[in-house]
């Protein structure tokens, strides 16, 4: 266990004990701060905190006075909420009903925007939604909400579970789309949900790590000149791909948000 | 070369997604170039497109950790 507090209090090494080349991997993303095992302290639980806490000091100081005529401030929290309430609440799940479910909408969007934005920010630099559990929650919330949303809405488990079914669909395929549609709910909804956000933050963190990492073993220990313009060249490749990353961190937590929304208006539909 | 032979299989069950997520957008944009007062209601139905051609990457990349 030693082994992995060194490593979560050094950052990557690129050098292995026999001197080559170590890549970064998955290993690098289990960053422990307090205590061990199953229940240490993590790094993303660390950022996590961090989000929340500022989150909340944002916008509880911002809603306190609010006033006709904006400050800098509340027109960026206003533009941040407008966002969530018009192009995510509204035209997806349509003007009747959709202020009920924009508490959780806004929630999703922003802890996952400020979580995945913490994976380029300087001496935070750690996506939190790079380990599983952290999506795997996000989406647990969605799964029950929008079950819930769909037995209240339907008026009970049996009709429910029969309003799954798409209409206008002759019996003998009929039980094998049901089959499909079940799959779909049950499984494959949460599943995805969980997979896209972890894959994405996981696949994008790593693609800079194995950029730095790479460029400073060039770097320092290339053989010839060709070898050591290569490293800087991949450190380069670092800063575009950092960019590319807040449009990635940006979209994804937009994804998030906007399946969450479609799915709780399909469980809202009066007709699948 | 050391490597893994399942970063290869996640390369290949990434093609079809790829194709698949290319084709819903630029539906959804022809869709929308044509008819802009549309754009919300294709917005969902596009949505669900890709994340249903998009669950098939997933699976593979989560194959990838299964089989090392």
């Amino acid at each position: 266990m030693s082994a992995t507090l060194a490593a979560a209090a050094a950052p990557h090494a690129a050098v292995a004990a026999d001197g080559g080349f170590k890549a970064p991997g998955v290993a690098d993303f289990w960053q422990p701060l307090v205590g061990q095992g199953a229940f240490a302290f993590t790094r993303p639980a660390l950022v996590l905190i961090l989000s929340v806490g500022l989150l909340g000091w944002f916008f509880v100081s911002v809603s306190r006075k609010l006033e006709v005529v904006p400050s800098k401030r509340q027109f960026k929290a206003e533009l941040v909420y407008g966002f969530v309430r018009d192009t995510i609440g509204r035209d997806v799940i349509g003007s009747k009903d959709f202020r009920r479910f924009l508490p959780l909408l806004f929630t999703l969007f922003t802890v996952i925007l400020v979580n995945n934005l913490g994976g380029i920010i300087p001496f935070v630099q750690f996506p939190t939604f790079s380990r599983i559990a952290f999506p795997i929650v996000a989406a647990l919330i969605v799964y029950v909400a929008y079950h819930v949303v769909g037995i209240r809405s339907k008026g009970g488990v049996g009709p429910y579970m029969k309003s799954i079914m798409p209409p206008g669909i002759p019996w003998w395929i009929g039980w094998f789309v049901y089959l499909l549609e079940l799959v779909t709910f049950f499984i494959t909804r949460p599943l995805t949900l969980a997979l896209r956000l972890f894959g994405n933050m996981l696949a994008g963190h790593l693609l800079l790590l194995v950029f730095t990492v790479g460029g400073e073993y060039m770097l320092l220990h290339g053989g010839n000149i060709g070898i050591r313009g290569a490293g800087v060249v991949s450190f380069l490749f670092t800063i575009v791909m950092t960019l590319f990353e807040l449009v990635i961190e940006f979209l994804q937590a937009f994804i998030f948000t906007m399946l969450a929304a479609i799915y709780i208006a399909g469980a809202l539909a009066e007709e699948h | 070369m050391k490597g893994s032979l399942s970063i290869v299989g996640y390369g290949l069950s990434a093609i079809g997604p790829g194709i698949g997520i290319g084709l819903i957008f630029a539906a959804y944009i022809n869709g929308v170039a044509r008819q802009p007062e549309v754009r919300g209601q294709l917005q969902t139905i596009a949505f669900i497109g890709f994340a249903l051609a998009e669950a098939l990457a997933l699976l593979g990349l989560v194959f990838g950790f299964v089989f090392t």
